[in-house]
């Protein structure tokens, strides 16, 4: 792998044993990638500092945040923005937007059997209880039809490259998967702040996502007179992703609406509460999880909901995205078997390859993890957000005690994974400007057919040497540019 | 038929209303800075009056003074009429109307409101008040300004325009009905010469010294000024102009966007109207401004609730 000549801001790079977004040799887009970096390279760093410190000033302006509440206050914060940006080649995007369609086809497929017949359960491709005894396993969705098989109408899968360069799933986000708003107002702010850094590349854009996802939702709507009325439900101004929301049916143009704006009548069809009465609603885009949509049947002390709304779902009078239930496929012990259910039901090879996972149900893999707990990266199965998983190299030994005692009680709770060097690119820090650990989540829309948002939201891990990208330990974001071809 | 939702119609008419509130006590306590210095404490304590909030004032407070009548309608949190709670709801009302609102308006809002939080009493002490005051009355013209050039007017900007026109109105009539009473001469000082400065205050907090000025040229009279307030044709913060609006709009609600709400508001404000055109104010001087005054306030919370009621039910 060569390098490249790089000079000025970026004289004293080093990207170190890992692949980077920027400077490593790539099979397209040489002459785009070498103007990036020239322009970058004759950047001075307090011109570069200065229009970060404008660019986060504008997204705190704009309320482009997620709010942490404390006992008296709200503190609106935002994703911590590196202006310096992901680089992804018109080849490199051809792999990814393949292999995220073809992933997200085999998660429909996978949810409507779940939901249906239950095929791949009795062929012992998938152990049933995985999926039956998982508590996000709807029994509710069973014989349930959905419009065009499509379960999960918006999905974020979740990417990492290894020190090869090669692109490996590390997660599948099959529910709500939040982060798309930033993709889009980063690339606002860069071509507000960089017009000359992104001068005459051919940078596919991204402000069609409210389109494309609208077309989806009315794709799904059942029948209407005129028009479907879609509307996204939020669990209101006080949930700290609430700019997410904003964002989303601004981006429509559809109603935001909270569960006190909709009911169901005795005819099981939904409404909303307008200034001129009850009007009716097709298509709901939730950002609610399952657990809080309908008090009648989930969690009874539910507020945030919609009474009556599964009765309504089941009669077919009204759309729900993503579907019910979906949590069955995303889970991270169903996530090692994702090869498997891609080949079952589309007879393919997976394009995205998993990042290699041992089961620690199965005996196997429990024995292997215990024996290298100090080389792999251990996760329990039901969190996200990167709490509670063990990184072994660079854990304590007390550390590593305290873990392999948690794993021996629960087993079947974690899965582990080798150690990756996952990719870094370029990052601006107060000093200087230095290699940090990235991640990209693309964003797949589906209706009838699925559309894959070009490039996606990269996560930045902040601080030197951690690979943790999470915006609640210390993660920030990139803008993502998918080069022409 | 449009499809607002009555939640978002109740957004509309608040933040209208709470930013129409910021703009006049900014007003009113710069004005009051101003025009203080050489006269007793009276005007400070006229602020606590005017925002009828003389019981909650003094469980905080002895004294009505600068910096006491500062700090509870500048700083502080737990005072529902201060600058920082009226903003806070502002913002609370504009954020829920995110999708609705232009981002430009909303980035105005949450800018007020972050910028509003820095300020310490330290902030307001000297020339940094009427700075202050200043750039928040700013601030509120700004975000008129940009609801006038990005919001669409469709069925939503009517319950904007309805919410500050109520709130325009019931400012001026407790402004009013304040300040007329402290700044006429006192009985045993009948005859002494008015004091001019005082009423140009009054105006000014009102932001009609100039209106005022080219109706009635050099004349100043307490009953000029009170009738220019509560009849004007034309000032648009005068009573009889604001519940025009609201009327006018309320009239467009019902026939342009066919909703069935308001028929109460709009028989309230008809009786409002014949009154308003019906009386002078040399009769109303005669039998009661305080009275008078009182009645069209209660009127206007009948109005807000009838809306409320008719189009956005909590």
């Amino acid at each position: 792998m060569g390098e490249r000549g790089i000079g000025g801001l970026m004289a004293g790079y080093d990207r170190g044993a890992f692949f980077c977004e920027l400077t490593s040799q790539r099979t397209s887009n040489e002459a785009e990638i070498a103007t990036v970096l020239a322009r970058l390279g004759a950047l001075d760093f307090a011109d570069l500092s200065r229009r970060s410190a404008d660019a986060e000033r504008e997204l705190f302006n704009l309320g482009i945040t997620f709010t942490v509440y404390s006992e008296r206050d709200s503190i609106d914060r935002i994703l911590p923005f590196d202006v310096i940006p992901r680089l992804i080649t018109a080849d490199e995007w051809q792999v990814i937007e393949a292999g995220v369609i073809q992933r997200v086809q085999a998660i429909n497929l996978f949810l409507h059997d779940v939901y249906h017949d239950q095929k791949i359960l009795k062929d012992g491709i998938v152990p049933a209880e995985l999926v039956l005894g998982n508590p996000n396993y709807r029994p509710e969705m069973q014989g349930l039809d959905v419009a065009h098989g499509t379960y999960a109408h918006v999905a974020g899968i979740d990417l990492i490259r290894d020190e090869a360069g090669i692109y490996r799933v590390l997660e599948d986000n099959a529910r709500t998967p939040s982060g798309v708003s930033y993709v889009v107002e980063n690339r606002t702010l860069m071509m507000r702040a960089f017009p000359d850094l992104m001068a005459d590349l051919r940078i596919r854009p991204v402000d069609d996502y409210g389109i494309r996802l609208h077309a989806a939702m009315a794709a799904v709507a059942p029948k209407a007179k005129g028009d479907p009325q879609v509307v996204l439900l939020s669990p209101g101004i006080y949930n700290s992703a609430f700019f997410e929301h904003v964002f989303l049916a601004r981006e429509m143009g559809v109603p935001l609406v909270v569960g006190a704006d909709l009911l169901v009548d005795e005819d099981d069809t939904v409404y909303m509460r307008t200034t001129g009465g009850l009007e009716r609603v097709h298509t709901i885009y939730r950002r609610l999880n399952d657990e809080f949509i309908d008090p009648e049947v989930f969690r009874a002390d539910s507020l945030l909901g919609v009474p009556g709304l599964m009765r309504a779902y089941r009669a077919g009078k009204v759309a729900l995205a993503n579907a019910v239930g979906t949590g069955v496929a995303d889970d991270k012990a169903v996530y090692a078997y994702m090869p498997r259910i891609i080949r079952y039901y589309l007879g393919e090879d997976a394009i995205l390859p998993n990042v290699e996972t041992f089961i620690c149900r199965e005996k196997e893999g429990l024995d292997y993890t215990l024996d290298r707990l100090d080389q792999l990266v251990v996760k329990p199965v039901g969190e996200s957000g990167g709490y509670g998983l063990l990184i072994g190299p660079k854990a304590s030994q007390a550390e590593l005690d305290e873990f392999r005692a948690k794993l021996k009680a629960d087993p079947a709770n974690y899965i582990s994974q080798p150690m990756i060097g996952l990719s870094v690119a370029p990052t601006l820090n107060s000093t200087s400007v230095a290699p940090r650990h990235v991640d990209l989540r693309p964003f797949a829309v589906t209706g009838q057919t699925t559309w894959v948002l070009p490039g996606g939201l990269t996560r930045v891990a902040l601080r030197e040497g951690s690979i943790v990208v999470n915006s609640s330990q210390g993660g920030g974001s990139k803008d993502s540019w998918v080069l022409g071809v | 038929m449009g499809n607002l939702l009555a939640r978002s119609a109740g957004n509309l008419f608040w933040v209208a209303r709470y930013l129409e509130r910021v703009e006049n006590l900014a007003r009113t306590i710069e004005i009051t800075e101003t025009f203080s210095r050489d006269s007793s404490a009276r005007s400070w304590l006229s602020v606590v009056q005017i925002n009828a909030d003389e019981k909650s004032f003094f469980e905080k407070h002895e004294v009505a003074d600068a910096p006491s009548v500062i700090g509870f309608y500048m700083l502080d949190p737990d005072n529902p009429t201060s600058v920082p709670t009226s903003l806070q709801a502002a913002h609370q009302n504009a954020r829920a109307l995110r999708p609705i609102l232009s981002i430009e308006m909303w980035e105005q809002v949450n800018v007020m409101r972050n910028h509003w939080r820095s300020v310490s009493a330290s902030d307001l002490t000297g020339p940094g008040m009427a700075r202050l005051c200043r750039r928040l009355r700013d601030q509120c013209q700004v975000a008129e300004g940009i609801v006038e050039g990005s919001f669409s007017h469709d069925e939503g900007w009517h319950y904007y325009r309805i919410g500050k026109n109520l709130e325009r109105a019931d400012q001026i009539t407790r402004l009013l009905d304040i300040k007329y009473h402290l700044l006429l001469p006192s009985v045993d000082a009948v005859g002494s010469a008015l004091d001019a400065s005082q009423w140009n205050a009054l105006l000014r907090a009102a932001n009609g010294y100039q209106a005022f000025r080219r109706v009635y040229q050099g004349r100043l009279s307490p009953a000029a000024v009170a009738g220019f307030l509560l009849f004007s044709d034309s000032f648009p913060r005068s009573v009889t102009h604001c519940v025009r609006q609201i009327s006018y709009m309320l009239t467009q609600l019902r026939s342009r966007y066919r909703l069935s709400g308001g028929t109460a508001a709009e028989d309230k404000l008809d009786e409002m109207r014949a009154v308003l055109s019906d009386l002078s104010i040399e009769r109303i001087v005669e039998t009661g401004l305080h009275e008078f005054l009182d009645w069209v306030q209660t009127r206007l919370a009948a109005v807000a609730a009838d809306l409320r009621d008719g189009f956005f039910p909590d």
